[in-house]
């Protein structure tokens, strides 16, 4: 039966009359309609990049301790002593908004493939979540099962949860965003590609069988949603951690039995992204045969297996002769795997059914040749009102501090997370020396005296008033985060959420958060070394705020330097490191209090950002300080309460403070509001045992660091004086139920 | 003294558990197949944490009918040593070694977080090293939790001391409020009437190293040696 390819099948596919001509060139014909169906997903924005390409060329990727940068399935960072890590941020955005649940599970299940497809075994989940106002019903039914369902996958796979970050704007209301963030660690000479080496190798299924589900996922994440949305609903997969603990425990096993040549998880595009990419990677080819894929439903037709996204399944090249090895281990972990095709020396994907040619298409077609686009660009003309300016139309009066904090500190954007992360499995694998509610998730590497430190950021607001300086501010605060935990930050990931490519002023922003990423990894040496980009997350027209966010990665060489940022002993002094200026642009202050996204953001200076880290690591390693933490979101007085409050379970541990605005870490004249609340960056709060401080204050003299007293730990409430005026004097405890309860109040509370 | 650790498909505490009994607290250790019918020369079998057969049907229904359990029983008749952690736990219920039942949190979410346990008691084979009354500090990561029974097998449970740990607040002291899961009497484990048999839903394998937080866990694998070492003492 040959289907006649029309305009309407062709636009239904979501390829341009442009696109399809191209698919004619390169195949010197028409493509059947199952060719149509392999063209379509592998050229749809998600797999192919195809508005973004052209631009990322121009991130870092390259250091010292890159052992795999990006086009793999996961980036590799070298931590010395034979070790690395294998990383990677995805995006489930439109998935998750059309079925939180599964939406959030399966984008857990493809991250963790990802992973473990590399030969690491995945030890730490990280997310990054945004959501519209949980005012609204709709967005509180989304979070509850984002992260129901984020739960019921890692915490079955038995990998933890260990943190990440989650924010509320009424611009992701319709457009919720789900990153999630997956690491895992192998010995150097564990890794594995997705290349399919070896002319006449055996390329085998492994895992699930194949169903209907997820036809055309790819192609679905890659448009804007409009009224008809919930329709699409069956486009999203079905996740089956359990499946996918075998599959990892199965995979591992093979891999090191030494009989696997390439593996390759199916994640977008299924069986049709896994073949194509393995082969082109191998500079192969790879013939499979379709009537041997293990299917769960019958009648499928060719076009629906090579689309199917079913979860859980992987294909993997054997080494010669060593097939029956590979299915051995398999089939005692209970799964599927089934020889179903042979590497070829022609560079073609080519599809057979019951032995007829159904496809056959050039690998390069799908992946070099795939459309690359420099979509027209527009600034965005959107000024803003000055510093000064704000300070004078937004001020804080003395008196109403008091109630500022406790408005902010139990806000949606500020309050405790746990909520969120008690849900996680945070403890199993016994590496979590650092509890989630810190500045960075820490996992030790049990066979060495290494841990991981990880950090995941990114600032929608300031990406909204300044692409450019946003990018940099994230990447900065994620190493800024790293370094007060006692790590070294290695690499990047990054995951690139923006509205439709096909505006120009979107296209400007994603341009300049690019740009803005290139010169602070730059800065701080930090390579990307992959990651993702999710374009059209906009719905009726209305998009997201361009929201980079970037995962960073840091290595902590001995578990003993590893600080948190919660005060650990009475009677200690607290510095802050760095200065407050005027900085209430995109802050947590205007947007909560005063309902105003504006402003200039806060401007960030890389040379000093990048001294203030190193002094900070510096006096870190020598065993100078008891705990640091990174003053951002909600500014110095949420931050001084953060580190009163975040026990990592133990006693809370009260602080006296007096603020002196007349000292060097404030600037001159900084409004009220910009110095309690202000989101100035490069500044640093350390607790130091009194001993100590002569050394420290030493220390950031000699290197020009700005290093001012604040007060004093002990006690049981948390006090803050400013010029010798008492402003706050909240008793820890019920401070901390405030803290704890904010997301409570709105989620368990409330009729759903 | 030999450890036996079973591994189900689903189980994902397996490893943690091994790497205490091996690295931790020093003492010879292996990994025993669902599928096996034999538990080798171990002394002591533990059913570890996890989502065995992913929970799907009811927690630990499913691996309670696993081969390896038919010999476990056998064991278990004979006076073995179990110890069944979380989803062992579940599976021990299931396998009716152990009264009672684990429903699903009263909350109807799963709860990761550190817990304050009070020993009940601290005679026999698993809590020999604690003293009554002592508190401990240990994670617990659950769904179904909530450990539930009827209203005689209670009345067997306290009458023969078999209630081994229970949530408590800070100062020791039992009540509703601290119970993370709505448990019956705010149990957290309990053993057989002969008390070879221990179910658990905090993980001791989890808070047994200082740099996690917490090593109040270590003790129960401790007094095990302890208690086996005297079992060799009278056998010889």
């Amino acid at each position: 039966m040959i289907e006649q390819i029309t305009p309407a099948i062709i636009a239904n596919h979501g390829l341009s009359t442009e696109e399809y001509q191209k698919i004619e060139t390169l195949l010197g014909r028409s493509p059947n309609l199952t060719e149509l169906g392999i063209f379509s997903v592998m050229w749809s924005e998600h797999c192919s990049y195809k508005s973004s390409r052209f631009h990322l060329k121009r991130l870092p990727t390259k250091g010292d301790v890159v052992v795999q940068g990006p086009g793999e399935n996961a980036g590799i960072v070298d931590i010395g002593s034979d070790w690395c890590v294998a990383f990677k941020i995805e995006s489930h955005n439109h998935p998750s908004f059309i079925e939180p649940f599964q939406g959030a599970a399966t984008g857990v299940g493809g991250i963790l493939r990802d992973i473990f497809t590399m030969g690491a075994r995945p030890l730490a989940i990280l997310n990054s979540l945004r959501f519209g106002s949980l005012e609204t019903s709709h967005n509180r039914y989304l979070m509850n099962k984002v992260v129901a369902g984020i739960a019921n996958y890692g915490n079955s796979f038995g990998c933890p949860t260990l943190g990440g970050e989650i924010y509320f704007d009424n611009c992701y209301s319709k457009n919720p965003l789900v990153n999630v963030f997956a690491l895992g660690v192998m010995k150097r000479d564990q890794i594995f590609l997705g290349k399919a080496t070896g002319i006449g190798n055996s390329v085998i299924y492994v895992g699930a069988k194949t169903g209907r589900d997820g036809i055309h996922g790819a192609t679905m994440a890659s448009a804007e949603f409009d009224e008809t949305t919930q329709e699409k609903r069956p486009t999203v997969q079905v996740g089956d951690p359990f499946l996918e603990k075998l599959l990892l425990e199965a995979c591992l096993e093979a891999m090191r039995s030494g009989s696997v040549v390439g593996i390759q998880d199916m994640g977008a595009a299924g069986l049709t992204c896994s073949s194509c990419e393995m082969g082109a990677r191998g500079a192969t080819g790879i013939d499979i045969e379709l009537n041997l894929v293990p299917l769960r439903e019958t009648g499928m037709t060719p076009y629906e297996i090579m689309l199917s996204e079913s979860q859980e399944r992987m294909l993997l090249v054997a080494q010669p002769g060593r097939e029956r090895e590979v299915i051995d281990i398999f089939t005692r972990w209970g799964l599927d795997a089934v020889t179903i095709g042979r590497v070829t020396d022609t560079k073609h994907l080519r599809v057979f059914h019951s032995n007829i040619l159904v496809a056959d298409i050039p690998n390069s077609a799908l992946t070099d040749e795939a459309p690359i686009y420099n979509r027209p660009m527009q600034a965005i003309d959107n000024p803003q009102p000055s510093k000064e300016e704000i300070a004078k139309n937004y001020p804080l009066a003395l008196e109403d501090v008091n109630k500022t904090f406790n408005q902010l500190l139990t806000s949606p954007n500020l309050c405790s997370r746990k909520w969120v992360y008690s849900q996680y499995d945070h403890m199993v694998r016994t590496n979590t020396i650092v509890l989630p509610g810190s500045d960075s998730a820490v996992i030790r590497i049990k066979e060495t005296r290494k841990a991981i430190a990880m950090s995941l950021d990114g600032n929608g607001r300031y990406c909204h008033l300044n692409p450019y300086e946003g990018a940099k501010l994230a990447i900065a605060e994620g190493c800024r985060n790293l370094v007060v935990t006692g790590a070294k930050p290695l690499a990047a990931t990054n995951c690139l959420n923006f509205a439709s490519p096909e505006r120009p002023q979107v296209m400007w922003a994603f341009s300049q958060v690019v740009d803005g990423i290139k010169d602070a990894c730059q800065s701080f040496s930090t390579p990307i070394t992959g990651g993702n980009v999710s374009f059209y997350n906009e719905t009726e027209g209305e998009g997201v705020y361009p929201t980079p966010v970037v995962g960073l990665v840091g290595l902590v060489e001995d578990t003993k330097q590893i600080t948190t940022c919660g005060f650990k002993f009475p009677d200690e002094i607290v510095l802050l490191l760095g200065e407050t200026k005027e900085d209430l642009g995109g802050s947590e202050y205007l947007a909560y209090l005063h309902n105003q996204i504006i402003g200039q953001v806060p401007s960030l200076d890389l040379d000093y950002e990048k001294q203030i880290q190193q002094f900070c690591l510096k006096i870190i390693n020598r065993g100078l300080v008891s705990s640091a933490h990174d003053v951002s979101d909600g500014g110095l007085l949420i931050a001084l309460a953060e580190c009163t409050l975040a026990s990592q379970s133990r006693n809370l541990i009260g602080a006296t403070f007096e603020i002196n605005l007349s000292s060097q870490a404030f600037a001159d004249n900084v409004s009220f509001a910009a110095a309690l609340f202000g989101e100035s960056p490069s500044r640093i709060i350390i607790s130091v045992k009194e001993n100590k401080l002569k050394d420290v204050e030493e220390l950031a003299k000699e290197q020009n660091i700005v290093c001012t007293r604040l007060g004093r730990t002990g006690g049981e409430n948390f006090l803050v004086k400013l010029n010798g005026q008492e402003l706050i004097n909240e008793n820890l405890a019920e401070l901390n139920n405030k803290w704890q309860k904010g997301l409570d109040n709105l989620l368990d509370n409330s009729i759903m | 003294m030999k450890f036996g650790v079973v591994v189900f498909p689903g189980s994902n505490c397996d490893h943690d558990t091994y790497h205490v009994i091996s690295k931790i607290v020093g003492q010879p250790v292996q990994f025993i197949w669902h599928k096996s019918i034999s538990i080798d020369d171990c002394d002591v079998v533990i059913l570890p944490g996890g989502f065995s057969y992913g929970d799907y049907l009811r927690c630990g229904a499913l691996a309670s009918l696993s081969p390896i359990m038919q010999t476990i029983k056998v064991f278990a008749s004979r006076g073995g040593l179990i110890l069944g952690i979380c989803n062992g736990f579940q599976i021990l219920c299931e396998a009716g070694l152990l009264p009672g039942t684990l429903l699903r949190n009263q909350n109807l979410k799963f709860i990761c977080d550190y817990t304050r346990i009070r020993v009940e008691n601290s005679s026999g084979a698993f809590v020999n090293s604690y003293k009554t009354g002592q508190l401990l500090n240990l994670p617990i990561a659950h769904g179904e939790g909530n450990y539930f029974c009827s209203y005689e097998d209670l009345a067997m449970l306290k009458e023969n001391d078999c209630v081994l740990f229970r949530y408590c607040d800070e100062n020791g002291n039992i009540n509703p409020s601290v119970n993370p899961n709505g448990s019956i009497e705010n149990i957290a484990g309990i053993t057989n009437k002969e008390k070879n048999i221990l179910g658990m839903m905090p993980h001791p394998e989890r808070a047994s190293e200082e740099i996690l937080g917490s090593a109040d866990g270590r003790a129960i694998f401790h007094s095990l040696n302890i208690y086996m070492a005297e079992v060799e003492k009278k056998r010889r």
